[in-house]
């Protein structure tokens, strides 16, 4: 199939487009020491970082693939096909104007600096493996807080880097926090000192644009006692007939007081791979939440984990995924309860049309000796036709008996009479769809900036789109 | 919406499949009349509503239905609310997490296209309508039909009808389920905007008539309408039942 082919398949991506390619730096396909050793030089990196790559690499060499999850796309991925490393501009600018024009120009037609003027406190843009554009707004930077690409970040506060770096995610913890460990390139960098409330949000923003290429990134964020922050990503990619794969790693830390929101919205095309380990650690009475939407994707695996390690701390994970024509999203959430008096939330809603498939794999645990927790967890699947399918993996490992926990899930399909009740005032089928659809996701859109709930009800909008027939 | 406004059914035919519902229903309303249609259960009075609506369950075997001359029979159920038919429905479909503000400021953008008020006029509009019905401004926060009780399901329904202003109202049991003082209140809902449209008010019981002061009353049995009159035949139907009928038909 030829990418052309590949975009009409996959008809309706909005940011399918591809631009030419204008690297400055690019590796050969294929994975050994030496290509993760020349990331690392390049990147003039300390010692210390060089050797937690090459242990990761090793790691991951000798880790098999996961004995789980969709195998039949898993053991797919051609890790020698990939490449690694693909550097676009010469330096992170901070100025849109000094971005090369081709890369500015797609991040125009994502709307990114319209944004950034009108309502986020800071923006990095990566582009394959590093940021083109980062900048923060002064009043923030006044206040002492640092957000920064992930390179910078390691090159300013090393310090910093290396007290938290691969401490909440272990470069042993899977395959793909291995591999990310050993290669990951790019990401955000955000400490947000001691009571600072940062009020707007801050945005990263990603895109693949080459053939074939792995994206990193790596994002650290500590979130200093008494502090609050909310960072917003989103992802997009061209659309080819060949896959490229995105697996990050992201690292929260929410000291005493804390509180770090997380919110995601996913949009890939359709021929990527989304392998990504999300984890957070609550302190004493701090609060984690993960807003995580998924829309697009060829693969996603990604099970956002908050540990409460606090007393008193809470966790609220709450994701959407949509799996479409030869989708299948895997997601869910993981809260391990180790201290008393902890507060966990889950809610999972997954839409699956065109033959896609939507999971939900969710854990929770709680310590013998967590007394008095809470745990709520709600899974909703909306199947709109017979092809698709939904499956729902919960487990919960509850060690001490004074936990309150519930549970609900449910499964349902959109009725006739339901559409007929809209189509009668005056929307079209599709129109009545989008209707129904996102009105399934509103408990997830509304806890998004508004901005971002409008683009993804548009979005769906598109997806419903022919979705009749 | 403008135009005469003249509703015509005529030798309307309508099976599920093998199973002839409506044998030949003839009826003619125009632009602010009121016409009552009364039978009991099974006789084909809910079918005939969602036929006029376009359900797509139903087929027609026979006949046609106009609205000032133009098939709508041929028209997909979106296509027919822009003309200007609605359907007040007897079980109304909740769409959870679609918010009633929302749905009505779509819907009204959808059918009322160009005509569609100035955000400020619909609040303004939406704000009269609703203070008539007796709704709470809470109301518009909370999802379509989304845990409503019977009364509840109604006055959305006959807000809908003020605010998408069709030319043919057909309102499928709005009494059911209504108790004396929520039936007052849709009443007058209904009452202040059949003005503009022929309007068919479906129903079991006469209650609903003492508060819509119908201009004819239509009697249906077996899909086929066996008597029409004057406001006298729903109190007639009230006072002797449906047996009657059926004695006339078989004298007849």
């Amino acid at each position: 199939m030829s990418d052309s082919e590949a975009r009409d398949v996959v008809g309706e991506y909005e940011a399918g487009w591809h631009d030419p390619e204008t690297s400055t730096v690019r590796f050969d396909a294929g994975l050994s020491e030496q290509v993760v050793r020349d990331i690392s030089e390049l990147k003039n990196e300390p010692e210390w970082m060089t050797d937690i790559r090459v242990k990761a690499f090793h790691h991951f060499m000798k880790q098999p693939m996961p004995s789980w999850g969709n195998l039949e796309i898993l053991n797919n991925i051609d890790f020698e096909a990939i490449t690694y490393f693909l550097r676009s501009g010469n330096k992170t600018e901070n100025d849109w104007d000094d971005v090369p024009e081709d890369i500015k120009r797609t991040f125009d037609r994502l709307g990114i600096p319209d944004a950034e003027q009108k309502w986020l406190g800071g923006v990095t843009a990566q582009y394959e493996s590093e940021a083109v554009y980062h900048s923060i707004r002064e009043d923030l930077e006044a206040q002492g807080v640092i957000f920064l690409d992930m390179d910078s970040g390691l090159k300013e506060h090393e310090d910093l880097v290396k007290e938290y770096f691969c401490k909440v995610v272990p470069y042993q913890d899977n395959k793909f926090s291995a591999l990310n460990t050993a290669v990951w390139s790019g990401g955000s960098f955000i400490y947000v000192p001691k009571g600072v409330k940062v009020e707007m949000p801050v945005q990263a923003y990603f895109r693949i644009n080459a053939k074939n290429m792995g994206q990193f990134e790596r994002t650290l964020i500590i979130a200093d006692e008494g502090s609050s922050i909310h960072y917003v990503e989103g992802c997009t990619a061209p659309t080819y007939s060949t896959e490229s794969l995105h697996s990050a790693v992201v690292e929260l830390i929410a000291h005493k007081d804390a509180h770090i929101r997380y919110s995601t919205v996913q949009n890939w095309s359709n021929n990527v791979y989304n392998l990504v380990t999300k984890r957070a650690i609550a302190h004493k009475n701090a609060t984690v939440e993960w807003v995580d939407g998924n829309i697009g994707s060829k693969l996603t695996m990604k099970y956002p984990a908050v540990i409460l390690k606090g007393e008193g701390s809470h966790a609220e994970v709450i994701s959407v995924a949509y799996a479409g024509q030869g989708q299948h999203q895997d997601a869910g959430a993981k809260v391990h309860h180790l201290a008393r008096n902890t507060t966990s939330k889950i809610l999972s809603k997954s839409i699956s049309k065109d033959g896609g498939r939507g999971s939900y794999r969710g854990m929770v645990t709680v310590a013998k000796k967590a007394e008095n927790c809470k745990v709520n967890v709600v899974c909703d699947a909306l199947i709109l036709d017979e092809d698709s399918q939904s499956d729902t993996y919960p487990t919960m490992e509850i060690s001490n008996p004074t936990c309150r926990s519930e549970h609900e899930a449910s499964v349902s399909k959109v009725s006739d009479e339901q559409l007929f009740y809209l189509m009668s005032r005056g929307h079209t089928e599709d129109e009545s769809m989008a209707l129904i659809v996102n009105g399934f996701f509103e408990p997830f859109t509304r806890e998004l900036p508004m901005e971002y709930a409008v683009e993804l009800n548009k979005l769906m909008a598109l997806e419903m789109e022919g979705s009749i027939g | 919406m403008s135009g005469e406004g003249v509703v015509e059914i005529r030798n309307l035919h309508v099976s599920i499949g093998d199973e002839a519902i409506l044998n030949g229903i003839d009826l003619t309303m125009k632009k602010g009349e009121i016409h009552a249609l009364m039978g009991r259960n099974g006789s084909g009075k809910s079918t005939l509503a969602k036929v006029l609506m376009g359900h797509p369950e139903y087929e027609v075997t026979e006949g046609s239905v106009t609205i000032d001359g133009e098939d709508i029979l041929s028209l997909e159920p979106w296509e027919r609310a822009r003309l200007g038919v609605f359907l007040s429905f007897q079980y109304p479909q909740s769409v959870p997490g679609l918010q009633v503000g929302n749905f009505l400021r779509k819907s009204v953008a959808a059918i009322r296209g160009d005509n569609t008020p100035k955000a400020r006029e619909f609040r303004k509009e939406l704000k009269t309508c609703m203070d008539l019905l007796d709704v709470d401004k809470k109301f518009l926060g909370r999802y379509v039909n989304d845990g409503f009780s019977g009364g509840e399901k109604k006055r959305l329904e006959i807000l809908q009808l003020m605010l998408l202003k069709p030319q043919l109202a057909v309102l499928d049991e709005t009494d059911s389920g209504l108790d004396i003082d929520a039936l007052r209140t849709v009443a007058t809902g209904i009452n202040s905007s059949v003005g503009n449209a022929a309007c068919l008010i479906i129903t079991h019981y006469q209650r609903i008539l003492d508060h819509v002061n119908p201009d004819y009353v239509h009697v249906i049995v077996d899909g086929k309408i066996v008597a029409s009159g004057g406001p006298e035949l729903a109190l007639k139907l009230e006072d002797k039942g449906y047996e009657w009928l059926g004695e006339e038909r078989v004298a007849a």
